[in-house]
């Protein structure tokens, strides 16, 4: 550890002692909410038969996040795949299955892309998002769509619900950022009570960022930087949604904007540390329009949920490196979903209920691709649920089937595709004592190939079958409240292994020019999560929460010596997943005063299959933190909040994607006012 | 206060362990290097990874060394470049292709130090005569713009290393060879796969201008010139229908001669003879089907295969052939999966393998130093 850095830490441990000496007589606001929603929370990831990770709209305050992506860093079993920058590419791979085995909800509604199966997080803001949950596993849950078993893992965001306080009927908030990459990123909400039973709200935000940035690249025999280029962005989103009650039952409308222009970093390499004249670089536009509306209703055993969902994705593509007769590639890309489902939730008796979900999905892509194949593609989920639960166990056991046809306007279709995929989770407290419980679930499940994997032009292959997971899970969790200063404890912790068969990869075809994607590798993976979670509550003026995340992982190619194709790498751990990764934040409060702290910290991982030294990346560490304080009285009525974020203040220069440097120490600003 | 200060302090102390877990690297002293007699062997290594490498099989010491490049060059940033696509041995030079890297490396050939890197945008294959290199690049000469889909072929002189003239010709051009006072540059068209070119453009080397179009096939890649000055020139082929095949250029009427029967992706010319192979995507079987064979310049009918004791199985996807004048060893680089290290296979001449090396990662493309 460099001077710089230790001077780091004593002037990082002034300004705590600063703050936690500083003395003034605030009147307490809202600290002990706080401790009960983290409280409340803890027992729900406790008591999950599946492990759950969850992070509330409290601790994403205190976690340096300007995006949804961002915040996925936090989370354990989490490998964020991330370019740099603040426009780039940003897809999460959970417990090294791959991006394609994590479906992502909205407010229940799954969020697709049935073009190459991946979710760009890094277009989903935090602003108006309440709560992210990760299951790995299916949620314990019995009305939800059948899409909610038909994942290895999942991540679940909750947009905000407005609540309204006695004779106010509108709340309205008014957010902006600013710092590094000339980030400028003014966000509204608008949040009205029409009547008792209709809620309105309204969500908007503008970013724009020239995404540049130094960078530094180290070598033992050199060390220089330069300043990454083609990393801007400007996007948009507006939504709404309107809520109510209707005939005694729930409903709820979203409907969701969001348009995007930005540039794809690519990658530094040796004479383009910026982009040589007349390389100009890679731009993306994304224009994404959903529509989604649910409709609740209880009766005393019988319950349902509908859910349907429209979704329009366009994605504009252009290289200007690549000039065609035509001028620069230029692809165009629509997408569109059909979304309908029915959930039934039957109680049986006080201990037993059954549930019956069915989905039912159309997809279809159009591309100005050469050759294009232009899919359609019908997907039915039917699921069946069991879920039986008596004082010191709960088990639910699920069995999915899935039909999915496809149709292709030109050449050859991937056919018809059934599966049958049976899930097993349970729960148990093996004491009379109710802290400790044991957990245990196992599913079988598999992906799909996605509209690239099939029918990308001459990269696609209509041969492939689906990818095959096979998931067994064994954990402990431990909570304990306390009366003393330490309010609660909690511990999870799970082993699980799972192995991949078929997992579909890109294959060299016939020539250098042309790969094709292929069912090849069998990958197994071994791997053990802890979380730890200390609520400390010294006085009524100060509480912290410190979390602990840690994961010990091994995904090893398995990949068989087959006929005609070598066994290449047998044994040697998958690119990108490090063996030992964690993090740790700590979440202060004293009077109004905020002090985030958060370490995050991925191991040695290797860039490529062959797991050697030219392929070795160096563990990478970030410190951040931020400080702030809120419920300022600003004008009457009117709170205004301020935090100031300091990212990677150690400066530390490193990488998530090999070649892909990411930014050293930067700053933001965060303003918020409501009322 | 006190206990949070000590919760702190104990905070602040393990942070500092973690801290302190990256593994110290030793900067790595420049090598000097005394080739005389052997191989070198480029890696292209997949694109976007930066890991372009350059080997060299010493013939005097039999030593395979690896990354003589980065060795002799250590401190260059980020050392060779992203995709090495093509290299030739032109007099007490090497010229290194590097295509992704947009750049023509220029090292001394006995020792693999750098003397000069010359810029040039997506510049793809190389050729050489009578003191002059010519690389061709798919972007579009000054004169055209930075929007024409043709690409060009620029002229380096082998003293002063710069750029002195550059020719436009089709769209993507690849290989290159000179013959009869002539450069022959294959257009591919590449990026228009529903348009591919179909023609070898000939260009006068004194007037430095195309005088000349052949129509041979689509998707024209590489192109070599046989001692007898004919032009033998292959077609990728459309991965479809039309499969990748091998081509004959008379080039004192610069006409089309005559088609290989047998599907060809990369061949070497040496001594009368031509020694080919082909990888084939069979979408039915769901595998590449090989072919290695070899033929007599003066038939052309009949292969005879070139690997006698089975190696060929061993083989994921060769990648690049050469054949030792003087011995007649034949060298075989095998990519495999392109995403890790391939292995160069060297047979006698009669067929029976000797040695295997590992390699960079997607070793292809090899040149001979020290030719009597």
């Amino acid at each position: 550890m460099g001077l710089n850095k230790r001077l780091s830490f004593l002037a990082f441990g002034f300004i705590l002692y600063r703050l936690f000496t500083f003395s003034h007589a605030y009147a307490q606001t809202n600290e002990m909410d706080t401790v009960a929603v983290y409280g409340a929370k803890n027992t729900l990831q406790v008591q999950s038969p599946v492990p759950v990770q969850i992070l509330t709209s409290q601790e994403l305050q205190g976690l340096n996040s300007l995006s949804l992506a961002d915040a996925t860093r936090f989370l354990s079993g989490v490998q964020l795949k991330d370019y740099g920058g603040v426009g780039g590419l940003k897809t999460i791979n959970v417990r090294s299955m791959g991006a394609n085995h994590t479906q992502v909800f909205l407010d229940g509604i799954a969020i697709g892309n049935m073009q190459n199966g991946q979710v760009d997080l890094g277009k989903f803001s935090l602003e108006n998002i309440e709560e992210i949950s990760l299951y790995s596993g299916d949620r314990q849950r019995l009305l939800q769509p059948a899409k909610s078993f038909a994942s290895a893992s999942y991540m679940y965001l909750q947009s905000k619900t407005p609540k309204f306080q006695e004779g106010k009927p509108v709340n309205l908030s008014f957010g902006f950022k600013s710092g590094s990459f000339a980030l400028i990123n003014p966000s509204l909400l608008f949040e009205k009570k029409i009547n008792n039973h209709l809620n309105a709200t309204v969500s908007t935000e503008y970013m724009q960022a020239s995404g540049r940035y130094k960078f530094r690249l180290q070598d033992p025999n050199y060390d220089t930087t330069a300043v990454r280029e083609n990393a801007d962005i400007r996007a948009f989103r507006a939504e709404s949604t309107l809520s109510g009650t209707w005939l005694s039952g729930d409903w709820r409308s979203h409907v969701y904007l969001y348009t995007s222009d930005r540039g794809l970093p690519e990658a530094i390499v040796a004479n383009r540390l910026k982009p040589t004249e007349p390389d100009k670089g890679q731009r993306q536009k994304d224009r994404n329009i959903f529509l989604q509306s649910s409709y609740r209703k209880e009766f005393e055993r019988y319950s349902f949920l509908a859910n349907a969902k429209y979704a329009n994705d366009y994605t504009h593509y252009l290289n200007p490196n690549i000039i065609r007769i035509e001028g620069p590639l230029a692809n165009d890309f629509l997408q569109q979903e059909v979304f309908l489902s029915l959930a039934n939730r039957y109680q049986v008796n006080t201990q037993w209920h059954l549930s019956l979900s069915t989905d039912w999905q159309w997809n279809k892509l159009d591309a100005n691709l050469d050759d294009f194949a232009y899919p359609t593609r019908f997907t039915t989920l039917v699921s069946l649920t069991s879920l039986y639960e008596v004082n010191r166990f709960i088990v639910q056991s699920n069995l999915l089937a899935t039909l999915v046809q496809d149709h292709a306007e030109y050449g050859p279709a991937g056919g018809r595709k059934r599966r049958l995929s049976p899930a097993i989770s349970l729960s148990l407290q093996p004491f009379e004592y109710p802290d400790f419980r044991i957990r245990a679930f196992y599913k079988d499940i598999f992906r799909m190939p996605t509209f690239n994997d099939l029918y990308y032009t001459d990269v696609g292959n209509t041969l492939l079958k689906p990818e095959q997971v096979s998931q067994f899970n064994l954990g402990a969790t431990y909570i304990k409240s306390l009366p003393g200063k330490i309010r609660q404890v909690s511990v999870q912790t799970d082993a699980y292994y799972h192995t991949i068969s078929d997992k579909i990869i890109a294959t060299p075809a016939n020539n250098q020019f042309r790969w094709i994607m292929y069912n090849l590798d069998r990958v197994k993976t071994k791997g053990v999560e802890a979380l730890a979670k200390v609520v400390y509550q010294a006085s009524e003026k100060f509480n912290a929460t410190a979390s602990l995340r840690y994961n010990l992982e091994e995904a090893l190619n398995i990949t068989d010596e087959q006929t005609d194709h070598q066994a290449i790498n047998r044994g040697e751990q998958v690119p990108y997943i490090p063996k030992h990764s964690g993090s740790l934040t700590l979440q202060m409060y004293y009077r109004r005063f905020r002090l985030n702290y958060s370490f995050l910290y991925t191991g040695e991982r290797y860039s490529q299959a062959a797991n050697r030294s030219e392929n070795y990346l160096q563990p990478w560490y970030t410190h951040d933190m931020s400080i702030g304080k809120e419920d300022l009285a600003f004008v009457k009525k009117i709170k205004l909040n301020l935090m100031l974020e300091i990212n990677n203040f150690f400066n530390q220069p490193y990488e998530v994607v090999t070649n892909f440097p990411m930014p050293g120490r930067n700053f933001r600003l965060r303003v918020s006012l409501k009322y | 206060m006190r206990n949070i200060r000590r919760y702190l302090f104990f905070t602040l102390v393990s942070l500092g362990i973690f801290v302190a877990c990256r593994k110290d690297t030793v900067p790595s002293t420049e090598e000097t290097f005394h080739f005389s007699r052997g191989m070198y062997l480029l890696n292209e290594g997949n694109m976007s990874m930066n890991k372009a490498s350059l080997d060299f099989y010493d013939f005097t010491t039999g030593i395979y060394e690896r990354d003589v490049y980065k060795r002799a060059n250590p401190s260059l940033v980020l050392g060779l470049g992203d995709v090495g696509n093509d290299l030739k041995l032109y007099g007490s030079k090497l010229y290194i292709v590097v295509n992704a890297s947009n750049k023509i490396e220029v090292v001394d050939a006995y020792t693999a130090k750098r003397i000069k890197s010359i810029d040039l945008v997506n510049c793809r294959n190389i050729a050489s005569a009578n003191g002059k290199i010519y690389v061709s690049s798919y972007d579009a000469p000054v004169s055209l713009g930075v929007n024409s889909p043709n690409g060009k072929v620029v002229e380096i002189d082998t003293l002063s290393l710069n750029i002195e003239r550059e020719v436009s010709v089709g769209r993507q051009p690849e290989g290159l060879a000179v013959s009869n006072d002539k450069l022959y540059v294959a257009n591919s068209g590449g990026y228009n796969p529903n348009a591919y070119e179909r023609t070898l453009s000939v260009i006068d080397l004194a007037l430095f201008k195309e005088v000349k179009r052949i129509d041979v096939a689509i998707n024209l890649h590489r192109v070599k010139a046989a001692e007898d000055g004919k032009i033998y020139v292959t077609s990728r082929g459309d991965y479809k229908a039309n499969h990748a095949s091998l081509f004959i250029i008379e080039t004192d009427t610069d006409s089309l001669m005559r088609q290989l029967a047998s599907p060809v992706s990369n061949f070497w010319l040496d001594d009368g003879k031509i020694y080919t192979y082909s990888t084939e995507w069979d979408s039915n079987g769901q595998k590449n089907t090989m072919l290695f064979n070899s033929f007599l310049l003066t038939d052309l009918t009949t292969g005879f295969p070139y690997i006698h004791d089975g190696t060929e199985s061993r083989i994921t996807m060769p990648y690049g052939i050469a054949v030792d004048p003087n011995t007649k060893r034949i060298y075989l680089a095998d990519a495999k999966n392109y995403v890790s290290p391939g292995t160069l296979y060297e047979f006698d001449a009669t067929g029976n393998l000797i040695n295997s090396f590992e390699t960079g990662d997607i070793p292809a493309h090899m040149c001979f130093l020290g030719l009597n």
